[in-house]
């Protein structure tokens, strides 16, 4: 009941989108690509190079870029926009909010260097606030996949979605441990990873595998803490969550960005609303990170594996 | 269409832009009042559209982008008497479970709308992505987008000239409201965009000057040379020397008319110079 998940090699998540954005074009004419000067570390240069007359160079102007988008998908294509996190959302918020969303405009926006593992470019580029801007506009779903063959998956479902989708992905090399093919994976449902019945981890990005990691810790000491990968932000699979809350009242979330508007808001409103339960989180304290290696990063604020284990341990405590 | 019917319906227009906005006590006169001519040219006489049944897409036909969505007034009047959907609908302008909303917006699905506008400086980006789908899909129609000259504030309209020039967009036909006037006042006491042409020239596009704003033998062979430039690796960029509250005299050239609804005694004096030319919705 409980599998060892296993690192297939380490693999980064924007690899994914760009293998996964290449077979959306092969199987959809009507999906086109725009790049804001950042191609190369969105890996778009596969689909640059096989559809060039369908990939648009857009320079360091993201704000246009999206509006752009709004005009190809007005006339029924399928627009990825690839860029870094942060100026794919706090950037262009506004551009997002009223040209994208308020028009229903059908545009995949693919953010990469999320959260603090991007590492040495530090603060200005460790976008921690993303998740909360994406979620709060009406009609946007929001998919924070785990792992490279994941994101493949969440960049070939974006595509098949009609509407405004968020795609969130990161920069470093992270452990590849889903299969290729994930019939698991289903776009907003709750992915049951492991089973437990003393405790559940909500997790999503690339802390789902710490939370994999913590788990497994914990069950050396004899405890079988469930982890549940929230790929699919928004909607919110309510049922998928509820259920684990019904079970167990030792609830963690796990996520890389602020603590604020992100996975922990999520679960914590589920849990005001349909089963009342203590949530712990395991967050950036509402604080600004700085340049590092990625594991550094994850030590110094907060988010590895062991500090999921702790979590767990004051979630258990409160019980 | 001969310009006597042009300047008949424009007449109306300006007439039900006022009528609106005094009605819903709120809106933006002086834009509306500004651009209705050059909104009649593009909608009675220029443009290749088909407003039944009206396609979202756009795709077969001319489409236009209204960029400074706040001067929608006349706008929609023109759509609706151009037959996009009924006039009676005027009358619900800026009210509650309207589809006519205070900026232009597809949520209600109003007939003539393709995307939301309102916040400045994002339609002329939008036009520019339906140029270029419309190239990719081989439809050969072109992509109209007023722009307001307080707009070109915007850092995005200068991302978009960049972009439109690079990428050779030339299915595009932008149009600026160059009316001198913003919120605060004078463009060149705000925030000064001279000199305006050259800079459009500068980025790379193909230049028109529209010096008779109001004229529609001038705005219709203005709109004429600029489909003749199309076509030939550039956007073009008409600067249209509109007077803002064109047509009622105490608003001509006021700024203080960029957002505000006639008094009842300034209406008074404001529907007597537009008389009806056409039904009144």
């Amino acid at each position: 009941m409980r599998p060892r998940y296993v690192n297939l090699g380490a693999k980064e998540t924007r690899a994914g989108f760009g293998v996964g954005l290449v077979e959306a074009a092969e199987r959809d004419t009507r999906v086109v690509a725009l790049s804001a000067d950042l191609m190369g570390s969105l890996k778009m240069e596969t689909f640059a190079k096989r559809f060039p007359e369908r990939f648009f160079q857009c320079g360091v102007a993201e704000a246009n870029m999206i509006g752009v988008a709004a005009g190809l998908a007005t006339v029924g294509f399928i627009p990825f926009v690839g860029t870094f996190a942060n100026f794919a959302t706090g950037r262009v918020y506004d551009q997002i909010r009223q040209s994208v969303c308020y028009s229903g405009k059908n545009v995949k926006i693919a953010a990469s260097h999320a959260g603090l593992t991007l590492g040495e470019d530090g603060a200005t580029h460790q976008m921690l606030e993303d998740i909360g801007l994406m979620r709060g506009l009406p009609g946007m779903v929001v998919l924070s996949p785990c792992d490279y063959n994941q994101t493949r998956l969440a960049t070939l479902a974006a595509a098949q979605i009609e509407g405004p989708v968020y795609l969130r992905f990161g920069r470093p090399a992270v452990p590849n441990f889903t299969p290729p093919e994930d019939p698991t994976f289903q776009i907003g449902k709750a992915q049951v990873l492991l089973e437990g019945t003393d405790g559940v981890i909500f997790a999503t990005g690339h802390i789902v595998w710490e939370a994999l990691q913590a788990s497994y810790a914990l069950e050396e000491r004899g405890l079988q803490i469930a982890v549940v990968n929230i790929h699919t932000l928004k909607p919110i699979d309510v049922e998928g969550v509820v259920k684990w809350l019904e079970r167990t009242p030792v609830v963690v979330t796990a996520e890389e960005h602020q603590i604020h508007n992100g996975l922990g808001d999520i679960i914590s409103h589920i849990a005001t609303q349909y089963y009342p339960r203590f949530v712990e989180r395991v967050a950036v304290a509402d604080t600004f990170g700085e340049s590092g290696k990625p594991q550094e990063l994850l030590e110094k604020y907060g988010l590895s594996a062991a500090f999921i284990v702790k979590a767990v341990e004051r979630a258990l405590r409160r019980v | 269409m001969d310009i006597r019917e042009l300047e008949k319906i424009a007449a109306q227009v300006r007439r039900d832009a006022l009528r609106m906005i005094y009605m819903a006590q709120s809106g933006h006169p002086g834009g509306a009042l500004g651009a209705a001519d050059i909104f009649v040219a593009l909608y009675f006489a220029h443009m290749k559209h088909q407003p039944q049944p009206f396609s979202p897409s756009g795709v077969g036909e001319d489409v236009f982008i209204l960029s400074n969505g706040h001067i929608c007034a006349s706008w929609y009047a023109v759509l609706a008497r151009s037959g996009y959907f009924p006039i009676e609908e005027l009358a619900t302008f800026r009210r509650i479970n309207s589809r006519l909303q205070g900026h232009p917006a597809t949520k209600e699905h109003l007939p003539g709308v393709r995307v939301a506008t309102g916040s400045l400086g994002q339609g002329l980006s939008v036009g520019i992505g339906i140029a270029l789908g419309k190239k990719l899909m081989g439809d050969p129609h072109r992509v109209y987008v007023m722009i307001g000259d307080g707009e070109s504030n915007e850092g995005q309209i200068w991302e978009a000239a960049l972009f439109a020039a690079h990428h050779k967009v030339d299915n595009l036909i932008a149009i600026t409201d160059r009316n001198y006037k913003q919120i605060d006042g004078d463009t060149r006491e705000v925030l000064d965009t001279d000199p305006l042409e050259e800079k459009w020239r500068a980025f790379g596009w193909e230049v028109l000057s529209l010096r008779k704003a109001h004229d529609f033998a001038e705005i219709l062979t203005v709109l004429q040379q600029a489909v003749e430039l199309s076509g030939r690796g550039r956007p073009i960029m008409i600067i249209a020397y509109t007077t803002m509250g064109k047509g009622v005299d105490f608003m001509e050239g006021d700024y203080r008319w960029h957002g505000k609804p006639p008094s009842p005694s300034e209406y008074e004096r404001a529907i007597a110079q537009l008389p009806a030319t056409l039904q009144d919705f």
